[in-house]
């Protein structure tokens, strides 16, 4: 496969411009000092830093919404489960510098816990960790896939049962005793394989391996999308049954599909916890899950890019209405909800596509 | 064995006596209504048989026991000599080799009219195998072959939402033929077609008599005349077999004209 057969040239010139530019943030803010004019501002890095994981998040969405026509409102889970597996690692490596100087991590000194439990053995190791992040959403969502599309649960009924699974992982990572800082989650880390956490090198290093993933992640779905499973999965979303009659068994192509967004969901989470710095299982309450459907409905699904351009301009847009008017964010949010399910059915990208034909 | 018999009998079903399905004593009932009722049926292999029947006949139901979509309450239903298709789920089936075109149009709307045939295509249609599939020089010749045998040559990258009832339905029987059963089953096949397309839908299938194995169900009188010839019509009533024979027979049997023709 050449790469011209998976983007057009276009798109392949708005990409590469893209993540030059997005890759130059870190730069500009390392290299320039405060107050120059070519000097970006740390909390610019952290904040796009932060936008890409939720535009991964949003691509990984795209994939068993837009492509396989499976809504899911409980992503947040993996995304919230990549990001307490890769927090294991990062409060374990705070080691005694926290308040209570012990080995273990304050929540549990708390407790009264005197060893760690089974399920924390080994997290000390980084590379187990990141086994974690893929692991942990992977497996679970290939079991919970496995007896939801097994037992042919679909549509609105399959949404209204991940959105239990998110709200029900939430009331468990909500108690102390399950193990992982109750309604504080962890937060307070302090490095990262031996490097400081809050170093502008650290950040900078993070934000680009987010950069590089999202990148990375786009260009498999794409090749996925494209190639004859992709059109499988269309099929699964237009006429599942017929796609029976025509030999094909659709659980093992929804599974895959499934699995495989869950799995980038929880690198997404994994790349999002250093770099916000906390993670808390208010991650996993079902308004998150409905934002991520949001950011992919308003940049346009079952076009890939769309979600990523969605999580941006939605996120921007909060943050900008959060100074401004934060009472009113949620309206808002609703408001261009409606707006888009109503005018723009095919979101940002559908817009953009519609413009392109105009011009021709 | 001709190039022709070779497609009918393919390696894996055992059709040594001559027949490819054998339906015994099928019962199927819905909260006590038996949809069919102990009916019994065989066809032949490359035979092409038409079923016709008043509405509630059982047709439908039929289809879809063979299919694997409605499981008998009794009775068994034999693909060749050996399987045993209520024990088998639908992608099983299709997979062995029973194609079906259903009632309405049902294809792949968003798709182009090539992709429906790659999509239908016999090939290992597992994740992996499809994840890493390229089409063979070979499997575009196929293509290219359906393509001109239903007459859509030409369309192969028009959006299949856009073609129109005849030609979808002959998409249809196109994206079966890309599996390459040994037994297709067509229900009612030109419901809705303009006579013209009827004509040709006729003809269609007269290409393809003594290639595969077809169960034609039908309403259409002057249709299921064109293309039964002199082979075997069955007449289905109230879930079982009324009477079975050539066109000219079964129009002159007594009790058809009561239940059906005769209305």
């Amino acid at each position: 496969m050449t790469p011209t057969s998976l983007f057009s040239r276009r798109a392949w010139s708005g990409i590469v411009a893209c993540t030059v530019a997005l890759a130059a943030l870190p730069l500009l803010n390392l290299f320039f000092a405060d107050g120059h004019a070519l000097h970006v501002p740390s909390y610019m890095v952290s904040l796009i830093g932060k936008f890409m994981c939720y535009a991964l998040a949003a691509l990984a969405l795209d994939m068993v919404w837009g492509y396989a026509g499976i809504l899911s409102l409980g992503h947040g889970v993996f995304f919230a489960l990549g990001a307490y597996a890769h927090g294991m690692y990062l409060m374990r490596a705070i080691g005694r510098e926290g308040v209570y100087q012990s080995d273990l991590p304050d929540f549990m000194v708390f407790l009264d816990w005197k060893t760690y439990p089974w399920f924390w053995s080994a997290t000390d190791s980084f590379w187990y960790c990141v086994a974690l992040v893929v692991l942990v959403p992977g497996v679970l969502a290939f079991v919970f896939g496995f007896f939801a599309f097994r037992s042919r649960i679909k549509g609105v009924y399959f949404s209204i049962i991940t959105q239990a699974m998110t709200y029900a992982f939430m009331l468990l990572f909500f108690r102390n005793n399950t193990g992982f800082g109750g309604n504080n989650g962890f937060t307070d880390f302090k490095r990262i394989l031996g490097y400081s956490i809050s170093a502008p090198g650290t950040r900078a290093t993070l934000y680009l391996v987010t950069l590089a993933a999202l990148g990375g992640a786009l260009v498999l779905c794409r090749w996925i999308v494209k190639s004859k499973l992709g059109r499988v999965l269309q099929a699964v979303r237009d006429s599942e049954s017929r796609l029976m009659f025509i030999g094909y068994n659709p659980l093992w192509f929804k599974l895959f599909v499934w699995t495989l967004s869950a799995v980038l969901c929880g690198i997404a989470g994994a790349l999002y916890v250093p770099q916000v710095g906390i993670i808390n299982p208010s991650e996993m309450s079902p308004a998150n899950s409905i934002e991520m459907v949001i950011w992919a409905a308003v940049g346009g699904r079952g076009t890939l890019i769309g979600p990523i351009i969605g999580a941006f301009s939605v996120n921007g847009l909060k943050s900008w209405f959060t100074g401004a008017f934060p009472n009113l964010w949620l309206f808002a949010l609703g408001l261009i909800f409606i707006l888009v399910t109503r005018y723009l059915p095919q979101g940002i990208a559908g817009l953009a596509a519609r413009w392109r034909k105009e011009q021709a | 064995m001709s190039a022709n018999d070779a497609r009918v009998a393919l390696e894996g079903l055992d059709t040594t006596h001559g027949a490819i399905l054998y339906l015994e004593e099928i019962t199927v009932s819905f909260d006590g209504f038996r949809a069919l009722n102990k009916l019994s049926l065989d066809i032949s292999v490359g035979e092409l048989r038409c079923i016709i029947g008043p509405n509630g006949a059982g047709k439908t139901t039929m289809m879809d026991v063979i299919t694997g979509k409605t499981r008998p309450t009794s009775g068994t239903a034999f693909f060749g000599q050996t399987m045993d298709l209520s024990r088998m789920s639908e992608h099983q089936i299709a997979h062995a080799g029973i194609g079906r075109k259903f009632q309405r149009p049902t294809i792949f709307e968003q798709h182009t009219v090539f992709e429906n045939l790659e999509l239908a295509m016999k090939t290992d249609k597992r994740v992996r195998p499809t994840l890493f599939a390229r089409l063979s020089s070979e499997q575009r010749g196929k293509i290219d072959e359906i393509l001109r045998l239903i007459r859509l040559n030409g369309s192969e990258r028009r959006m299949a939402g856009l073609l129109s009832h005849g030609q979808k339905q002959w998409l249809e029987i196109g994206m079966l033929l890309m599996q390459e059963p040994q037994l297709i089953l067509l229900d009612e096949p030109v419901a809705g077609m303009s006579d013209a397309e009827t004509a040709r839908t006729a003809e269609l299938l007269n290409e393809l008599r003594g290639k595969h194995s077809i169960m034609v169900v039908e309403h259409d009188m002057a249709f299921v005349t064109e293309i039964a010839q002199q082979g075997v019509v069955t007449v289905l009533h109230e879930g079982s077999v009324l009477a079975q024979g050539t066109m000219a027979q079964v129009q002159s049997d007594e009790r058809v004209i009561e239940v059906y023709l005769g209305r």
